[in-house]
């Protein structure tokens, strides 16, 4: 449908694009809503029950960690990373010391860089069940959502006994991990790692093999996979489409490049794609269990040596202010590929930069293919097929006189062009 | 779908995986708690344990502090304030704390450090348990400066 036969109108300081039908009407929903987890403003234009057009506003939950950043040193910066979201905490510690890495030429040592595997993907475990329950109570299947949360806790167990607490972990230190993983340790996670084997097959009965859960979201918002590409999808949402993209075995950062694992598509479980909702469920069960195999080889192959870099923070601390540059670092969080590029300058303590690009922001756009055509009823699974996590991802807002304003890609292009010229200078 | 209908309907024969911390039947005030503690009425159901290096509230030393204010470098909460009252020995405000230990880590002489006290939810920020180290009472704070 071209722009033109779209109607425009404005909603609270929205400017909604939105194409109509004789007999269609408007529904806009959020950004507080029953059916939302977390504010994001949704137009629908339904004709019936079926929704012929979507309009996504984003843009409620700014919190100004950029802002933030630049009065703080990387050290001092580093827990604040993990509060960005609460459900992969460690994921962006990760990848914010990794870009710090980057900038600054940092080796961490090899130990280290397991252990930092090891902890993100036991996050993964937890993350990619958290969302399976979460999707089964979408579905109205809450016995299902109950027994879930129920196993997850294992993981949640093992996560605080290695961490020290149950969410935001803090294992990451520029140049390294802050806890070594003891014997003790590895002993607990084990037990947790053999528990999800046990039960691997139980969880995989009645996510895949069940008729419920099948009957409810085989091709239901259905992302095909040209339009997963042009839309530049991440992580599970894209693979579910077909798409073999995932960062720790395309880019193979940290230790990852060492192990010989395949992306999950559903080419590999069914033998078919669909990319729609069961596809996604099925990638992300099929990954906790890819992640267990993960786990197990990097416990096998955790190798002696020391844990940071350097272990004294203000030694660190002077390191890292005699020194400066601009880093980037990519990593496959739960939800998909995670950017942090951040800079400081020589001599100067408190970063200069922090950019934050998360998972959700690429794939955010892919819910109006999905979307379209689907049912009332559909749509709160359909928007959490993607794990949405909206508080993660607003990250620039433009206010001035209480005016909201956005900018179309041209203008961004312009804006960028012009701050290009003003650091050639 | 049929083995986890098994395990739900064992389930409902357990007993709640809950632990009702601190009694089973808790009044709103904490104070009532404890006099019906001491009159034998209520019970103290014990918390979980904690894991090993859990990191709770913070303690502070001030005949340890040797003043160099390394651990304020790297609070990315600004809890620490130099309290000029006080010789500027530092004053916590554990309401801003995210709990991530780097002060502990950084202190040179093990002045700060982490106890296994987890409880620290309160309405009040200022409240007695949520400062460690001041000789205010808590109707005479200010508003902390900026940095
Ligand atoms: S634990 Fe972290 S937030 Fe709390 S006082 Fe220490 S450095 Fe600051
Ligand atoms: S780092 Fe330790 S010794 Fe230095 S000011 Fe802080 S508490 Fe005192």
């Amino acid at each position: 449908m071209s722009d033109d036969d779209k109607i425009e109108f404005n909603e609270g300081k929205d400017n909604v694009k939105l194409s109509k039908k004789d007999n269609s009407y408007s529904v806009p929903v959020g950004p507080i809503n029953v059916a939302l987890h977390e504010p994001l403003r949704l137009y629908f234009e339904e004709e019936g029950e079926e929704v012929i057009d979507v309009d996504i506003k984003p843009g409620f939950t700014h919190v100004g960690i950029e802002k933030i950043a630049t009065k703080r040193n990387p050290l001092e910066f580093q827990p604040v990373t993990q509060r960005i979201c609460g459900i992969c905490s460690d994921t962006h510690g990760f990848t914010f010391v990794r870009s710090i890495e980057d900038a600054l030429d940092f080796k961490p040592p090899l130990r280290s860089q397991y252990i930092r595997v090891i902890i993100a993907e036991l996050e993964r475990i937890h993350s990619h069940l958290l969302w399976a329950g979460s999707a089964a109570h979408e579905i109205g299947f809450d016995s299902l959502f109950y027994y879930i949360w129920k196993e997850r806790e294992e993981v949640m167990d093992a996560l605080e006994y290695v961490s020290g607490n149950r969410v935001n972990y803090e294992m990451n230190l520029v140049g390294g991990v802050r806890r070594d993983l003891t014997e003790e340790r590895i002993v607990y996670l084990k037990k947790a790692l053999n528990h999800y084997e046990n039960i691997k097959e139980e969880i995989e009965e009645t996510l895949i093999n069940d008729t419920t859960v099948k009957m409810r979201t085989r091709d239901v918002g259905v992302l095909p996979k040209e339009k997963a590409l042009d839309l530049a999808s991440v992580g599970p949402t894209v693979r579910a489409s077909g798409v073999k993209k995932d960062v720790r075995f395309g880019q193979g950062y940290s230790v990852y490049s060492e192990f010989d694992f395949e992306p999950i598509t559903p080419q590999r479980i069914f033998n078919e794609v669909h990319g729609d909702v069961f596809d996604r469920i099925a990638v992300r069960v099929k990954e906790v269990a890819q992640s267990i195999r993960i786990i197990k080889k990097c416990i096998e192959d955790l190798p002696e040596g020391n844990i940071a870099y350097e272990e004294n923070l203000g030694k660190l601390l002077t390191e890292i202010k005699s020194s400066g540059g601009y880093g980037f670092a990519r990593t496959e969080a739960p939800r998909g590929e995670l950017i942090h590029y951040t800079g400081s300058k020589e001599g100067e303590e408190n970063m200069s930069v922090m950019k934050v690009r998360t998972p959700t922001y690429g794939n955010l756009l892919s819910l109006r293919p999905m979307l379209m055509g689907s049912e009332i009823a559909d749509i709160p699974i359909v928007g959490a097929s993607i794990d949405p996590c909206m508080t993660c991802m607003d990250r620039m807002i433009f206010v001035e006189n209480g005016e909201k304003e956005t900018y179309s890609k041209k203008e961004l292009r312009e804006i960028s062009k012009e701050k290009t010229e003003r650091l050639k200078k | 779908m049929s083995k986890i209908m098994r395990k739900i309907f064992k389930q409902l024969f357990q007993k709640p995986f809950t632990n009702l911390f601190p009694a089973k039947y808790a009044p709103n005030s904490v104070l009532k708690l404890f006099e019906l503690l001491e009159e034998g009425e209520a019970e103290l159901n014990p918390p979980i344990e904690i894991p090993p290096d859990f990191r709770g509230k913070l303690s502070y030393d001030t005949d340890k502090c040797i003043k160099c204010y390394q651990c304020k470098k790297v609070c990315p909460a600004n809890v620490m304030e130099k309290d000029p009252d006080q010789d500027n020995y530092l004053v916590f405000y554990l309401s801003r704390c995210t709990s991530c230990s780097q002060c502990v880590d950084m202190c040179p002489v093990d002045a700060i450090e982490m106890t296994d006290d987890f409880l620290l939810a309160d309405a009040d920020k200022y409240n007695d348990n949520l400062i460690l180290n001041s000789k205010k009472s808590p109707g005479e704070l200010k508003t902390p400066e900026e940095e």
